[in-house]
């Protein structure tokens, strides 16, 4: 996999998503200013591009980082009750926040995703069966079991409606304006970038990191910081996506390794790819309407997911 | 010199170092031994600020363990714990890499890769530094963290149970690479040593620990006495003089 096929075919994915949807849009129209094609692309779908491969690029980095930190292959975000607390923090905003702006929506919810996070890495510690499948489906446990307080309040309070509206995916909302929290997670990934280093080292264990003089401690809450950040941010604007930070995090590093300075880089862009993908595939398959993009990653993510465990089991 | 003073470690009402005060020398191997429990692994564990103390002293070059500042003493000090079961996608020039990370926090200098040239040449690992950890066998990885630990350039190197899981050859070779680092580049180690036999051809120093406690130590000479080690591993001991060495029997 070479970083230059993967920004080709980035490119390329690009160009196509912006030119599918039910209005046509010609170059042409662009070129010469016709109002409305440039309407189409500056409120729906260029902004809808740019929040597909943020969400992708964070979400994988996401994933990759918290592999690192738990020196566990199966842990993302989305099984180490991360998500789930994250949801419940939303939850819990619109609760406190009658006006719920989405700063507001996002502080809570990351601070319940960095909660969740934390609670979920107490836990490993101290588990002594060190299983590879054991430890992601004690995640997902918790995980369910934030959701079953999220979705009990939720029905108490008349919410579900709107709570599920943050359980799929969907970046058919995305439209100018309802997006830009997403940006935030552009100056994360970059200090991503800068500890990716650090990242390594720590998951080769605390006694590994201790002699190499680097404070394991503060690199393990800068990681989960990260992820609950990116995780809140991307559930609030676009919503759930399954299996993003769990299979491409594994296929990158099945071809780069696990040192995370030669292999973050490709992951993010083989994360943006993905979803970029899957987001034209969705909007092919029952043109013109659209499948949720929570679906179609679900599926495939699905299926790559289930050769993943049995390639790992051999 | 490393001087350990009075050192205590409890884990709840149980002491596994109990007023524990010796010296590593420079310039030498010193090995520990004693049974399992004894505490061997606990003191170095301390001596390397992986894990705290209940009391006492450790002083390096005369100056207290608190008073290091962490990545300082990441030059002056590195310690290695039995790592074989990592199952990170490592090259070993990578993970060699990683020893130079006290130096330059992980942005590779000119000077950086001379060091991590050397310390390949040095564990003879040059024709094989891009293969991945998990593809190499028991006595290669071990060879890996060791040049890692000499990417490091530390004068003291802790290593603890360097020849678990090793066969005789590759331990053997791992030992006279610790003896012609002491020898040649006059470097300090200090091992936890299991085989008495490897701790008696190949240390300077040893120190015998039994529950916490050192019950003796002193020079080969001194510390493989039949009497001595009998009362330590609670087992008859014969000891044989080969080839000027002093071989313990106990099967």
């Amino acid at each position: 996999m070479k970083k230059r096929y993967l920004i080709l075919l980035l490119i390329l994915l690009s160009i196509v998503s912006v030119f599918i949807g039910v209005k046509d849009v010609s170059l042409r129209d662009i070129l010469s200013f016709k109002d409305e094609g440039l309407q189409v692309m500056l409120l729906s779908r260029i902004p809808r591009l740019i929040s597909i491969i943020v969400a992708g690029m964070g979400m994988s980095i996401s994933g990759l980082i918290m592999q690192s930190i738990s020196r566990n292959k199966f842990v993302s975000p989305s099984t180490a009750a991360t998500m789930d607390s994250a949801k419940l923090g939303v939850l819990i905003s619109l609760l406190l926040f009658a006006s719920s702006k989405p700063l507001h929506k996002m502080l809570v919810s990351f601070i319940f995703a960095i909660a969740g996070t934390l609670l979920f890495m107490q836990i490993l510690k101290r588990i002594k069966f060190q299983n590879a499948i054991f430890i992601p489906l004690v995640g997902i446990m918790l995980g369910n079991i934030i959701d079953s307080v999220t979705t009990f309040f939720a029905y108490k309070l008349n919410m579900i409606q709107s709570i599920s509206s943050w359980l799929q995916g969907d970046f058919s909302m995305i439209i100018k304006g309802r997006y830009e929290l997403l940006y935030i997670s552009i100056p994360l990934l970059v200090v991503a970038f800068l500890y990716a280093n650090k990242f390594t080292i720590a998951g080769m264990g605390q006694d590994f990191a201790a002699n190499l003089g680097l404070n394991y401690n503060r690199v393990v809450n800068v990681g989960v910081s990260i992820v609950a950040l990116i995780s809140s941010l991307v559930i609030i604007t676009v919503g759930r996506i399954p299996f993003l930070g769990l299979i491409v995090p594994n296929i990158v590093t099945i071809f780069q390794g696990d040192n995370m300075r030669k292999n973050i880089f490709h992951t993010a862009l083989f994360g943006a790819i993905f979803l970029l993908f899957c987001d034209i595939l969705g909007r092919i398959i029952i043109y013109p309407y659209e499948i949720p993009i929570s679906l179609t990653v679900g599926v495939i993510g699905s299926v790559i997911f289930l050769v993943l465990l049995v390639r790992g089991n051999r | 010199m490393i001087e350990i003073r009075n050192v205590v470690k409890q884990y709840g009402d149980k002491r596994v170092l109990n007023d524990v005060s010796t010296i590593i020398d420079k310039g030498k191997i010193t090995s520990f031994i004693g049974p399992n429990g004894a505490g061997k692994s606990t003191l170095l564990s301390i001596v390397s600020r992986l894990i705290p103390k209940n009391s006492g002293e450790v002083i390096i070059d005369g100056k207290t363990l608190e008073n290091w500042p962490n990545n300082q003493l990441a030059k002056k000090l590195s310690i290695l714990k039995q790592s074989n079961h990592l199952s990170i996608k490592l090259k070993i020039r990578e993970l060699v890499s990683f020893g130079r990370f006290p130096y330059s926090n992980g942005y590779l200098t000119k000077e950086d890769e001379i060091y991590i040239d050397q310390a390949l040449d040095y564990m003879q690992l040059k024709d094989i530094q891009d293969m991945y950890l998990d593809q190499l066998s028991g006595g290669q990885r071990q060879r890996a963290f060791i040049a890692m630990v000499l990417a490091q350039n530390t004068d003291y190197i802790l290593l603890d149970e360097p020849l678990n899981n090793l066969d005789i050859k590759h331990s053997v070779e791992i030992m006279k690479m610790l003896r012609n680092l002491v020898d040649d580049l006059g470097k300090t180690i200090a091992i936890v040593i299991h085989d008495i036999n490897f701790a008696s051809c190949y240390s300077d120093h040893i120190v015998a620990l039994k529950d916490g406690k050192i019950v003796d130590e002193g020079d080969i000479d001194r510390i493989i006495r039949k009497d001595l080690l009998g009362e330590i591993y609670d087992m008859e001991f014969s000891i044989a003089d080969v080839n000027n060495m002093k071989l313990c029997v106990y099967y």
